[in-house]
């Protein structure tokens, strides 16, 4: 077990190594591999879940609005 | 829940287009670097703009035949939403210039001409609140408008083609072209304008729907 671990974890370092030494331009490859990129598209998305909620309960609010003002 | 699919559809566009954007490859091109994600959340918003001013612009023609004044409500409040989309995208866009093309207003014609859009649209509102009478402003406003659309065409999609531009796809050749985005790109970009377009839209919807009810208050 212990084995096919550390031979697993070794093909993803290649696989990260090989992401990074392909670039000429430089790109943020690296961070998307282990520099927490996946932390900021969460930040993002859960700041975009909350304006959605928030955008629902005022058209919940305006629906029950409508039917007191009809 | 039925009715509100299209709300639904431009949130799961949007959510999609914020994983997409930030993790599918992207191509390598010198200056933009990572920057080129822009191209993902810049973008729509001046698309999600365009959208709602032109729904403003056919409201206001409708108007003009029959003089509901329910529809003159539709072309304001969507004017206003543009009016905040379009100054994220005037924001957004003189930061990404200012990393990449190293000033944060160059005299590029699009700025330009988009500033005067916005200004024109400006303009719109002013006139808006400067008319008493519910009918006249409403008949003024719709006549405005059109001239505003036509302006703004003008100046966001014609002129930046004639001349040289800064922004890809101007200084004729037709925008969005391989050189600027490649497929996979594509495959994100679309659904986030659309996605905006919707998000743009919903929040329309909501000020008209409570203007309505304002005014309901008011004449009641």
């Amino acid at each position: 077990m212990p084995r096919i671990y550390k031979a697993l974890m070794s093909a993803l370092f290649l696989f990260w190594a090989n992401l990074i030494s392909a670039q000429s331009v430089e790109m943020a490859d690296g961070l998307r591999s282990d520099g927490k990129i996946y932390v900021v598209v969460l930040v993002l998305l859960i700041i975009f879940i909350g304006v959605v909620v928030y955008l629902f309960s005022i058209d919940k609010k305006v629906s029950k609005l409508e039917e007191k003002v009809k | 829940m039925a009715k509100n699919w299209w709300k639904i559809a431009g949130i799961l566009l949007v959510a999609y287009s914020i994983v997409g954007g930030f993790l599918i490859p992207v191509p390598e091109m010198p200056i933009l670097n990572e920057t080129i994600r822009n191209t993902y959340f810049h973008i729509p918003m001046w698309f999600a703009m365009m959208a709602l001013l032109t729904y403003s612009l056919f409201n206001s023609i409708k108007f003009l035949s029959g003089f509901d004044l329910s529809l003159d409500n539709k072309a304001d409040q969507s004017v206003q939403v543009s009016l905040f989309l379009g100054a994220l995208g005037l924001l957004t866009g003189m930061l990404w210039a200012q990393f990449t093309w190293g000033s944060f207003w160059t005299n590029d014609v699009k700025l330009n001409g988009t500033a005067i859009s916005l200004l024109t649209y400006f303009a719109y509102v002013i006139l808006r609140g400067s008319i008493e009478d519910e009918n006249r402003k409403a008949k003024v406003a719709a006549v405005y408008n059109i001239f505003a659309w036509v302006m703004m065409i003008v100046f966001i999609m014609v002129i930046p083609r004639m001349t040289d531009s800064l922004h890809p796809g101007n200084g004729g050749n037709p925008a969005f072209g391989s050189y600027d985005m490649d497929n996979t790109m594509r495959a994100v970009f679309y659904p986030a304008v659309v996605g905006w377009i919707l998000i743009g839209a919903w929040i329309t919807n909501l000020k008209i729907r409570i203007k309505n009810i304002e005014n309901k208050q008011n004449y009641a």
